[in-house]
């Protein structure tokens, strides 16, 4: 990353969520920059989809703050969405409609300009023309995540999170995929926050790894950084040493 | 493209192109399913047969109804718009809970008002494809016009829908808060107010304690002022009056009901993870 000094897109500030007895993450504090790649990275369960869910407004923390384009998301979401959109395998677009029309609902609800053309255009962008007239829920998943990624893209937002967008694809796919998100990357200047286990994908798109464990953040830089300070080959490997080392350590204080 | 930066200004209070993205995304369902458009009219249709046939058969056992040959096809009706009224909000309202659109529904500036809007949008479109057939077939089957009820009927009608209205938001948001172990609600909770509305007879039938119940319901007053024109050939503005108070008080506490219920779901991480 260059030494300039960039705007802060995303802030959060000392983040918790707890259900019920169940503290889903805790303490988090993190900064995001404009133009930049970070990948929330840890294994099941370590809090990186309610992490999203949160920036995102679905979620509302027990405690802490965020704040997106210098806006309170908490108090004025509305005014930060229209700048915004999100993909995760976890949610769907209605199943009997075709992809057209799914795009074109999606388009006028972010208040896209000219929303045909730009549906058109999308699909083109994302491979989808010869399927635009299909309903949605016959796809392939590697389809549907096209399809998602189209929608995401309908009002080129300036903050993308995607929720382990490469999962359950082929690995031709993944790396479309991937290839696209960097040139959508490129070409915007849009930022991009991720959450992800695959650890190849995080290695090669972010700029800034947050890892995650336990609904905390035990350690961040970028994949270079990590991968050096912990004497490893490629962030797999530290992924696997955090986990056993903390693990160990937690068994030994038992 | 080039960037359209006017599209990422702060989303407006209300939308009328959001609200009309959603009702799109429910007639496109309805567009690409004929099946589901008979399914509406099929009901009704065959229940104004149904009681078609029992008029006729009290027309020479019964005064009361020799009266007025209209009045029980006239009920059938005006029940059947409450009841459709109520399952086309909630149906469309679970519609996006079947398909797991909730979550992609609400990190686009949809507001959660407007998404109501929508769904009572949807709720007097679906009831007026339900119900319209069967208004038009009484009259060539059982020379019963409907619509001899007059300007009173549109009275009804919005009150009937309206109420409809408020039972759908209330189901939606168990259904919200509590899951699709509720989605039976859609169906069978209108069937509660049912006894107290007097439908098929009027309220003085009810025992004396039960009569503030079918009093503070709209549908009773409605179903009341229903007879007056039938049988008096008398508009009774009262009724309508009381039905019409009911119905904004009910639909103001059904919609922020709704709305806590969406709020709960944003603490409870419930827009995530509803679905089949």
């Amino acid at each position: 990353m260059s030494g300039s000094k960039r705007e802060t897109v995303v802030s959060a500030r000392d983040l918790t969520k707890r259900f019920d007895s169940v503290t889903a993450i805790s303490s988090l504090s993190f900064a995001i920059d404009a133009g930049s790649t970070t990948a929330f990275l840890g294994g099941n369960g370590a809090g990186k989809t309610t992490t999203l869910s949160i920036l995102l407004g679905l979620l509302l923390p027990t405690s802490g703050s965020v704040t997106i384009f210098g806006e309170d998301m908490l108090r004025h979401r509305y005014r930060v969405l229209p700048r915004m959109n999100f993909s995760s395998p976890y949610v769907d677009m209605p199943r009997r409609l075709t992809v057209r029309e799914n795009l074109n609902v999606y388009a006028n609800l972010y208040g896209v300009n000219r929303a045909r053309e730009r549906v058109q255009s999308v699909a083109r962008d994302m491979e989808v023309v010869e399927f635009l007239d299909r309903p949605t829920g016959i796809l392939s998943a590697g389809q549907k995540t096209r399809v998602a990624l189209a929608k995401a893209l309908l009002n080129e937002p300036d903050l993308l999170l995607l929720d382990e967008p490469t999962a359950s694809l082929d690995p031709d796919t993944g790396d479309w995929v991937r290839g696209h998100l960097e040139a959508y990357k490129r070409r915007t200047g849009a930022t991009i926050v991720l959450a992800s286990h695959n650890m190849a994908e995080v290695e090669r798109l972010a700029d800034m790894v947050l890892m995650m464990k336990n609904g905390a953040i035990v350690d961040r830089g970028s994949p270079r950084e990590l991968i050096s300070r912990f004497g490893c080959d490629t962030l797999e490997q530290v992924f696997l040493d955090i986990a056993r080392k903390r693990d160990s350590a937690a068994r030994s204080a038992s | 493209m080039s960037r359209e930066k006017d599209i990422h200004a702060p989303a407006a209070l209300f939308s009328w192109r959001r609200l009309g993205a959603m009702i799109l995304r429910h007639l496109y369902i309805l567009r690409g399913s004929w099946p589901r458009v008979l399914e509406l009219a099929y009901w009704p249709t065959m229940q104004m047969i149904l009681w078609g046939f029992i008029t006729k058969f009290f027309l020479g056992h019964s005064s009361w109804v020799a009266e007025s040959a209209g009045v029980l096809i006239s009920a059938v009706l005006l029940w059947d718009v409450l009841f459709r009224s109520n399952l086309g909000l909630s149906l469309s309202f679970i519609e996006e809970i079947w398909s797991r659109n909730l979550g992609s529904l609400f990190v686009s500036p949809l507001r959660p008002y407007e998404l109501v809007a929508s769904l009572t949008a949807m709720s007097a479109i679906r009831t007026l494809i339900s119900v319209a057939p069967a208004a038009f077939l009484a009259m060539p089957l059982y020379d019963v016009w409907v619509f001899q009820l007059g300007p009173p009927l549109a009275a009804f009608f919005v009150n009937l829908l309206v109420m409809g209205w408020s039972v759908g938001l209330l189901v939606s948001a168990l259904v919200l808060r509590f899951g699709m172990g509720a989605e039976s609600l859609c169906w069978l909770g209108i069937f509660l107010v049912a006894p107290f509305s007097g439908i098929y007879y009027p309220i003085e039938t009810l025992p004396t304690w039960l009569q503030p119940v079918a009093l503070a319901l709209p549908s009773s007053h409605v179903f009341e002022g229903m007879r007056a024109v039938l049988f008096e050939d008398t508009f009774r503005m009262d009724l309508f009056l009381n039905a019409a108070g009911l119905n904004v008080l009910y639909l103001a506490a059904t919609t922020g009901f709704f709305l806590h219920m969406f709020r709960i779901a944003r603490v409870k991480g419930l827009l995530l993870q509803q679905g089949e």
